[in-house]
């Protein structure tokens, strides 16, 4: 499904990816780890489409198609989705408003007939409860005044509702509390299925406890310095990431 | 009788009408008018308070006195800027009240709104307290200006106690016919102890001519009294369009403003309220929109003047393509006007690289217990916002659409009549952008 070849990326000049190669497949999770500054979170920029990021160097291969030359709404189109490390807050667009317009653009790029409000409304209803939501938030403006903890919910019921094939979280777990984590990794685990697969970015082992990854890859200094099961964040867990640094320096 | 702005053509002018059958609290204001406008003329950019706005092109103008021709009148435009039809409407075409056209039926007793030729005889002691109380001619040359021509405008009395939700509306429709024309409506607004009243003024503008609209509005709202004034701006695109509106204010009193700009090829609108009674307060919102070679001016000033007051200001604006627009907030706190709380923000978005905007937040404080802040932003639409809605599927246009729209709503919102809201929620929509609606 995603193949990313020597992958080089840099934000004004500086390089932060340096050689990335990363294969995932139908029905995987694959969870990405490192330390601050990794560039764990570059990546899963670059792979949304973010126009800061300048891909020096290398290939993605999404379905067997460039992704490199799609605009970041084409490949959310195409069915990548990018949950935010730091959802944006968009005062004066209500949730429902957003929402419907998203999965309208999927539909209208995949040639189908765009929903009505009242049609939306039933089928974010049943999201709603994945994620544990009120529905009062659709009414809301868009992450406006949401807790840390409201705002990774919502990223994950956009996901829900957008049904993407290949989903992207960005450090969602960070500021969450365990009853929080829980209901986000219950949503992302409900929509596991074997055509879709996911990428897990974490610098935490605790979110493997529920979201089980079939791989894990150990970024440093924009690349990949290890890869292994899910094991292999037990040991990150336990040693921290020093003794791979120094194991590769 | 057309002529330029000229002080001497002027007063010629005002004589000549002054012969007429005009009452003669009005003919007295109108001399007193003309001489202060022979003393005081336009103002230049050297003035400060016109620093950013220059009126050389509409003094340029050869403009004549409209004359109220409705021949080229459409129904379907007027009623669509009825906004309710139920509503209590005077309707002004060309410059001159339109009692065909207008209806105030349904006005509880209490309320009383009348044109001003009638409201003299009618409301003779409103009219001579207001007349040249919060706005004197010598306040400056327009207002000066205006009272030369006194004739056309409005009183609305709202007696003590009287609460009535169901918005007045003042409405002022220029067509083709008022081409080159000018009309300086005088609005007189007495809100008594504790009532409680909606006003909206609207102008539109169903031509793309030349024409000149110099409006002032004097507005007193007593001890405990609520008065929402609504300003809708929507004059045609070569229109000139200045207002000037004076309020003062009483004891637990408030006074509630949205000034909504969007026509003219040049506007100034100036918002003032005296806030002078312990406790009271006063809310101005505002959203201008501005493209093409627009020049859009908003001036507001509060003077806290008596302890406990409030203030509140959220200035936004949208300018697009090579539209100028300016922003002055002044804010002045008397000596005495301790525990004063005033809160004003101002941002601007700016659609395009020649766009330009000019805000100056002015605030000027003589006392020492007080809470007073501003904060001014100046911005494009947001990057961060963009990407994230491109990330979701939703196309670059339509996001960019829909943060624009975004910027403008949260302003809106605070407009507390819901038809009046929509209504320019809706003219926001399609403004700026091709989106059909932005809820659900």
């Amino acid at each position: 499904m995603l193949e990313i070849r020597d992958l080089h990326a840099a934000v004004d000049g500086t390089p932060i990816l340096k050689g990335i190669t990363l294969t995932v497949n139908a029905g995987e999770v694959h969870a990405v780890m490192g330390p601050n500054g990794s560039g764990k979170s570059t990546l899963a920029q670059v792979l949304a489409g973010h126009p800061a990021y300048e891909i020096t160097s290398g290939e993605i291969l999404y379905k067997g198609e460039n992704l490199v030359e799609m605009e970041a709404e084409e490949r959310a189109q195409q069915g990548v989705f990018l949950a935010f490390q730091y959802p944006v807050e968009i005062p004066g667009v209500s949730n429902a408003y957003f929402l419907r317009a998203a999965y309208n653009a999927k539909l209208k790029a995949a040639g189908k007939e765009e929903v009505d409000p009242m049609e939306f409304l039933d089928l974010v209803e049943e999201k709603l409860k994945l994620v544990d939501m009120d529905p009062a938030m659709l009414h809301r403006s868009v992450n406006a005044g949401f807790s840390g903890g409201e705002k990774k919910r919502n990223e994950i019921l956009q996901m829900a509702v957008l049904d993407p094939t290949l989903a992207i979280l960005d450090e969602t777990d960070s500021g969450l509390d365990i009853d929080a984590l829980r209901i986000v990794a219950g949503g992302v685990n409900a929509l596991k299925r074997p055509d879709n697969a996911a990428i897990v970015v974490t610098h935490y082992q605790r979110l493997l406890n529920y979201i089980v990854p079939d791989q894990v890859h150990v970024l440093a200094g924009g690349r990949i310095v290890k890869s292994g099961g899910k094991e292999l964040a037990l040991e990150l867990e336990a040693r921290g990431y020093d003794w791979l640094l120094e194991a590769v320096a | 009788m057309s002529t330029t702005l000229s002080a001497p053509a002027l007063l010629e002018q005002a004589n000549h009408a002054a012969a007429a059958d005009v009452p003669a609290v009005l003919r007295a204001a109108r001399a007193e008018g003309a001489e202060q406008f022979a003393a005081l003329g336009l103002p230049t950019t050297k003035n400060e308070d016109w620093h950013y706005t220059s009126v050389s092109s509409l003094a340029a103008i050869p403009f004549a006195p409209m004359t109220g021709d409705d021949s080229d009148l459409s129904p379907d435009a007027l009623a669509e800027h009825r906004l309710d039809a139920s509503w209590p409407t005077l309707v002004f075409v060309n410059g001159v009240y339109q009692p065909s056209l207008s209806d105030t039926s349904a006005l509880p007793a209490g309320i009383r709104v009348l044109p001003l030729g009638d409201a003299v005889s009618a409301l003779g002691d409103t009219v001579s307290r207001l007349l040249g109380s919060t706005a004197p001619a010598s306040r400056d040359g327009f207002t000066a200006l205006n009272a030369s021509f006194l004739g056309e405008g409005a009183v609305v009395h709202v007696a003590k106690e009287m609460v009535i939700d169901t918005p007045v509306h003042l409405l002022y429709v220029t067509t083709d016919a008022g081409a080159n024309g000018m009309h300086h409506p005088r609005v007189l607004m007495l809100a008594e102890r504790h009532a409680k009243a909606t006003v909206v003024e609207s102008w539109v503008g169903l031509t793309e001519q030349p024409y000149f609209t110099n409006a002032v509005a004097e507005v007193v709202v007593e001890d405990g009294a609520t008065l929402t004034h609504l300003k809708v701006q929507r004059e045609g695109r070569g229109a000139f369009h200045v207002a000037t509106i004076e309020a003062t204010q009483g004891r637990d009193s408030h006074y509630v403003s949205f000034c909504f700009t969007t026509g003219g090829a040049l506007s100034r609108s100036t918002i003032s309220t005296l806030l002078n009674g312990a406790g009271c307060g006063t809310t101005l919102n505002g959203l201008t929109m501005l493209d093409g070679a627009q020049h859009g001016d908003v001036q507001t000033r509060i003077e806290h003047a008596q302890p406990q007051c409030f203030s509140r200001e959220i200035y936004k604006s949208i300018l697009d393509e090579h539209s100028h627009g300016v922003f002055n907030g002044k804010v002045y706190v008397h000596p005495i006007a301790q525990q004063t709380d005033g809160k004003q923000t101002n941002n601007t978005l700016l659609l395009s690289k020649t766009a330009q905007v000019d805000a100056k937040p002015q605030l000027e404080i003589f006392a020492d217990d007080v809470k007073c802040t501003h904060g001014a932003t100046v911005g494009q639409i947001d990057q961060t916002a963009l990407f994230y809605m491109k990330s979701r599927g939703v196309d670059a246009d339509t996001a960019r659409q829909l943060l624009t729209y975004a910027f403008a709503a949260d302003v809106l919102e605070t407009i507390e009549n819901e038809t009046v809201r929509d209504a320019l929620e809706l003219v926001t929509l399609h403004r700026f952008t091709s989106l059909a609606t932005v809820t659900g």
